[in-house]
């Protein structure tokens, strides 16, 4: 296949970037989306012209470090898969392709298409665990039965790898499906009880600094999400969050 | 200087118990006067980060994601190994232990691996209190699932991700201490080398990998828990940054290197599908439970599927070969990796292998699609003899156990595994080699630490089915926290240690030296170009099976490679900007050094065991043949260059575990 | 509590608690108007109470006033914030990939509905304080003078709707009220934490309301359009 890659390129964070086209031929249908990515690098770097950066890692969806914006879409047309995970069979041959990082002001860009998304990890500092000791001087594992769709919806809300898809593809750049999902992980399980006020409270605040914008309910998010995190998170979060400053 | 492996005396089942009860603590107040770094934040750094901040030590904490919750702990699916005994059916520390031993062709050190079957119990009530959701049946209590080549039920698991959520808890303990400023968290910086004063390990030189800045960090001790070295072999399930960096940067400061050649091939891994693959992907171990693995009995049938004239569920079952159950009736398709792997490797050597490179072999859910859909027609009162309704009945059942799996498996080969078997081949997966350490988990430079798979201590020469999650969690949570004190116990009066040495001073200009050197270069060709030769290399003469010709002639390919490497690499860019061709080129140069590490050490290792298969060594069945005068860990001596690294052997007792032949026929 | 509105979520939540109150008036004032087609008479009746019990007039007139303000004045601050969220937009964005248009304009089915208030108090609400509180006749009447010439309410309700381009401005604002209330219903109770099993009834409910309403509007206008008395 031959293709047309338009792609945002930009030195630094500080260099104000422009969108660049680079033509790629040959690409088979066989590579990962990645991967023509490292057939255009190679080319780049032998010519002697930088490579675009990108950040990826385990390249089969679960590090959660690939953010591609793709043909305006988070992770590309695709559903249920990261960047990595996307296949160029998915185009066409001849097709314009148009690559950019993820958007957002708490998402600044380091470079070309990697963002900074160490907000999420304060979001995390500020509540994402329950404060237990890793001493292992716990109660036996057995000694809290959890109802089977509890734990089930848990783990769901728990799969999430915090690509920031979500907040890349909503409109007003929102975190509320990634929070909605770590807050709804701990309130479904009876071990996250204990701190179930302060956590909400503190993580939604941190949040809000980040500079993230508000949830208008569009589901874009759901539907962008490579791991299908559902909306009901964000519900859920939002009870949690209007009880919590009821009582706190 | 002869190695000590610092083993208490005593009863195994008592020694551990007995050495916590004897070591010397370090009191709350002085713990805040103390340093550790960590470098990885896996399951094994990031559980020892939180725990060790949780104590009280300042820990700072590296790594060279974006994130901790990155670290490639995160893809492991199958499970972790804990003797619970949930189920009643017979497990117990003892067996664990024996299981993994024996699973490690008795190339482990007893008292390591019989302390990590102690401790796995904690494990699972740790994560619980913690909030991991792990799979839980009806009644609320947690479910096990069976691994590969063990007879009891011992797995814990979060369906196909569960070491994403064991980090995901490891990374939340982390997030505790970070918000409570106990853990100074460096995101995206690489450790590129490790600071000896006084012959102590004292602080490590990273690269800020968003500006390039070089730094130096002190403390009173360092921890490296930065994985292993698949990624040797360019294409590996390992994830693209995964490296042997931080670990060969410390056994070039003197922390010897175990037993290189013991890698872990996976057997049920996609098959490549070209030459711009970057990476391979895995398909969890609990597939072989249900699938059937095959090749076509007749080369005129492979020819047909090659040229796709013939479709795989057209072949009769005559035709078909089973190899796994043809050559091991007793374990069938549940033989351990490395049987499993080498099997597949020699039929596809032999000219069977099912797609256009000859590399593949086939995983058939069809009899499992029949076997379950007759359970679920007869549970539902249907009609077992409508084929079609059996078939969809059982792939119903199957999707519910690996649905994301066979979901993954479409998305990658375009191919619909309900409708056409699977084809899997194996491919490079973990390392059971890696920096020698001693029962403290401390390396050969005092007070330079080595945890979960950048160690060497705990899986021999080869590794069970969810056990590496669990020696992650154990060293990290359990291990390390005890031994690390007894060390520091004598540091409590040492004060801030300085960084502006002449020691920083050194292994900085040094660091700068290299980098300098990759960046003005100038060569003709990208470090990807050389990582795929390397790999290409490692695969062809140090891959699953191994001669004497082939590894002299790596030795010498490894070496002609690395000083062409040198010469003709070409990095484009500045030193003092987010680059990661110059991050990757660093990462290269120390491959290329391991590689050629590894193919001697396996060349020395006269002998078949687990991961490391010999041509010369195996019966007339092709089945491994181990040597008693081989029962020792290899550890090498860095000097210079790796043709004269020195071989120090460390001679494994088995006092509680009789050693055997490992059959599984 | 303190500080709730400061919050995204209880913004969120207070923007969600004034749609649900503006959907009950809704509802309320579509089943006044409805019966200005069926029963003129009663219709009359009711807008005269409706406009004279001084609970409605001087206790939740003023809430709504308040709630309808509030409602805009909030959906325009979290606009703008939301704006502030992303300085850079895309160069290319497939928004029609992952929500419905509904969804990402909300802030224009909202201004147009806020230009459709105007028009519509200009309309009635004006002229009826003027009536009520500046000349201050009370009465209803259509003669203040003559108790026999009946409530005026009716009558002034068709002299509006002699103009076609009144109509078709009421018929364009209605649509944009159903568009903004296809998105808006299902995401009010959203925002109030409200998304379990009955979120898939509650959707074929909001449908139903969301067209409705706005369609059973565009009705009377149209009949009252089409059926001048005079």
């Amino acid at each position: 296949m031959d293709l047309k890659l338009k792609i945002w390129r930009q030195k630094n964070a500080n260099d104000k970037g422009k969108m660049v086209d680079y033509p790629i031929s040959n690409v088979s249908p066989d590579m990962s989306f990645l991967e023509m990515l490292d057939v255009l690098n190679n080319e780049l770097i032998e010519k002697g012209e930088a490579p675009v950066s990108f950040d990826h890692d385990c390249r089969e969806g679960i590090c959660g470090s690939c953010s591609l914006y793709i043909n305006g879409e988070a992770h590309g047309p695709d559903r249920l898969i990261t960047t990595c995970q996307l296949h160029m069979r998915t185009f066409k041959d001849g097709e314009t392709i148009t690559i950019e990082p993820w958007r957002a002001k708490a998402f600044p860009v380091i470079k070309d298409l990697v963002v900074d998304r160490t907000a999420f990890d304060r979001i995390q500092h500020a509540g994402g665990f329950i404060s237990v000791n890793t001493s292992g001087n716990t109660i036996d594992a057995n000694a809290i039965p959890i109802n089977k769709a509890d734990a089930d919806n848990a783990f769901m809300a728990a799969t999430c790898i915090g690509c920031g898809a979500c907040v890349a593809s909503c409109k007003n750049s929102s975190a509320m499906l990634f929070v909605g999902a770590k807050v709804s992980q701990f309130a479904l399980l009876p071990q996250g009880q204990v701190e179930a006020t302060d956590r909400v409270l503190n993580m939604v605040k941190q949040m809000d600094e980040e500079g993230f914008g508000n949830c208008t309910n569009t589901g874009a998010c759901e539907v962008e999400c490579p791991k299908g995190i559902s909306l009901e998170n964000i519900a859920r979060m939002n009870r949690e969050y209007l009880s919590a400053s009821l009582k706190g | 200087m002869a190695l000590d492996s610092k083993i208490p005396q005593g009863p195994i089942k008592d020694k551990w118990t007995d050495y916590k009860n004897h070591i010397d603590l370090v009191n709350p107040a002085n713990k805040r006067n103390i340093d550790v770094i960590i470098v990885g934040t896996g399951l094994a750094g990031g559980s020892a980060a939180a725990t060790l901040a949780e104590l009280g030590y300042n820990v700072k904490a590296f790594c060279f994601q974006d994130s901790p919750r990155r670290a490639h702990s995160i893809a492991a699916q199958g499970g972790i190994n804990a003797a619970k005994n949930y189920q009643g059916d017979g497990d117990s520390t003892y067996r664990l232990f024996y299981d993994t031993v024996k699973g490690g062709d008795y190339r482990s050190r007893e008292a390591n691996v019989y302390r990590l079957a102690e401790v796995s119990t904690n494990i699972i009530d740790q994560c619980v209190a913690q909030g991991v959701p792990f799979a839980r049946e009806y009644g609320g209590l947690l479910d096990n699932r069976s691994f590969g080549g063990v007879l009891v039920s011992r797995t814990f698991y979060a369906a196909g991700q569960t070491g994403q959520q064991l980090l995901l808890g490891a990374y939340s303990a982390m997030n505790r201490q970070i918000g409570r400023g106990k853990i100074k968290m460096y995101n995206r910086h690489e450790m590129l080398d490790v600071v000896k004063v006084d012959g102590k390990a004292r602080g490590i030189i990273t690269r800020n990998l968003i500006n390039g800045e070089i730094e130096r960090h002190s403390a009173h001790a360092v921890v490296l828990g930065t994985g292993g070295y698949g990624n040797v072999f360019f294409l590996s399930t390992n994830a693209m940054g995964s490296n042997v960096t931080a670990a060969w940067k410390a056994h070039k400061r003197g922390a010897h290197f175990a037993n290189p050649c013991y890698t872990q091939i996976h057997p049920t891994c996609i098959p490549v599908s070209g030459d711009h693959q970057s990476k391979l992907t895995l398909m969890s171990e609990s597939l072989r439970n249900d699938g059937r693995i095959w090749v076509p009995k007749h080369k005129k049938d492979v020819e047909a599927i090659r040229n796709k004239t013939l479709k795989p569920t057209q072949l009769a079952e005559e035709d078909r070969d089973y190899y796994l159950e043809r050559r091991y009736p007793a374990f069938g398709n549940l033989v351990p990796r490395d049987v499993a792997s080498r099997a597949a490797k020699e039929r596809s050597d032999a000219g069977y292998g099912v797609n256009a490179t000859g590399e593949a072999v086939y995983l058939d859910f069809a009899s499992a699609f029949m076997r379950y859909g007759k359970e679920q027609a007869t549970v539902r009162h249907l009609d077992f003899n409508d084929e079609a309704l059996v078939r969809k009945l059982g792939q119903e059942v199957v999707k519910n156990k690996y649905g994301n799996l066979f979901q993954m498996y479409e998305k990658i080969v375009d191919e619909n595994p309900y409708e056409t078997p699977m084809m899997i081949y194996p491919a490079v997966h973990y390392t059971m080699g890696g920096v020698w350490v001693d029962y403290n988990l401390m390396t050969t430079v005092p007070g330079l630490y080595a945890i979960g798979e950048a160690n060497f201590s705990d899986h021999g020469a080869n590794r069970l089915g969810a056990s590496a999650l669990m020696q992650g969690l154990a060293d990290g949570y359990f291990v390390l926290p005890y031994t690390i004190g007894d060390y520091l116990a004598d540091d409590i009066r040492t004060g801030p240690i300085s960084t502006d040495t002449k020691e920083f001073e050194e292994a900085e200009a040094e660091v700068r030296k290299n980098i300098d050197h990759l960046i003005n270069n100038n060569g003709t060709h990208s470090v990807d170009h050389f990582h795929r030769r390397l790999g290409k290399i490692m695969w062809d003469k140090c891959g699953m099976a191994r001669n004497e010709k082939d590894l002299k002639s790596a030795i010498t390919e490894i070496s002609e490679l690395r000083a062409e490497f040198w010469k003709d690499v070409r990095v484009p860019g500045t030193a003092n900007e987010f680059n990661e061709e110059l991050a990757k080129a660093g990462r290269v140069a120390d491959f290329l050094e391991l590689g050629e590490l590894f193919a001697k050490d396996a060349l020395q290792r006269e002998e078949s065991a687990g991961g490391h298969f010999r041509d010369e060594y195996q019966t007339a069945e092709g089945e491994a043949v181990r040597k008693k005068e081989f029962q020792y860990v290899s550890a090498w001596e860095y000097k210079g260059e790796p043709k004269d690294a020195i071989l120090h052997k460390e001679h494994l007792e088995y006092e509680n575990i009789k050693v055997k032949e490992r059959s599984y026929k | 509590m303190s500080g709730i509105l400061n919050s995204s979520i209880g913004r969120k939540f207070a923007m969600a608690l004034s749609a649900l109150f503006l959907m009950v008036f809704l509802l309320q004032h579509f089943s006044i108007n409805i019966l200005s087609v069926l029963a003129p008479e009663t219709f009359n009746v009711v807008s005269h109470f409706m406009g004279t019990f001084w609970v409605i007039q001087y206790l939740l007139q003023p809430v709504l006033i308040i709630g309808v303000i509030f409602h805009f004045v909030m959906g325009f601050v979290l606009e703008i914030r939301n704006n502030k969220a992303r300085q850079i937009s895309y160069a290319k964005n497939n928004g029609g990939a992952n929500s419905t248009w509904m969804s990402r304009n909300m802030i224009w089915s909202g201004l147009s509905i806020l230009a459709f208030i105007c028009l519509h108090f200009y309309d009635f609400w004006f002229p009826e304080i003027n009536t009520k509180f500046i000349v201050g006749d009370m009465s209803g009447l259509i003669d203040p003078n003559n108790a026999e010439s009946g409530y005026r309410y009716y009558e002034e309700l068709q002299h509006k709707f002699v103009d076609a381009w009144r109509v078709v401005l009421y018929v364009i604002s209605f649509v944009f009220l159903a568009l903004h209330l296809l998105h808006g219903f299902n995401s009010a109770f959203q925002s109030v934490g409200a998304n379990n099993k009955y979120t898939k009834g509650l959707k074929g409910f909001s449908k139903i309301y969301a067209i409705g309403i706005p369609l059973g509007f565009v009705f009377i206008a149209l009949f009252h359009f089409f059926n001048q008395a005079h």
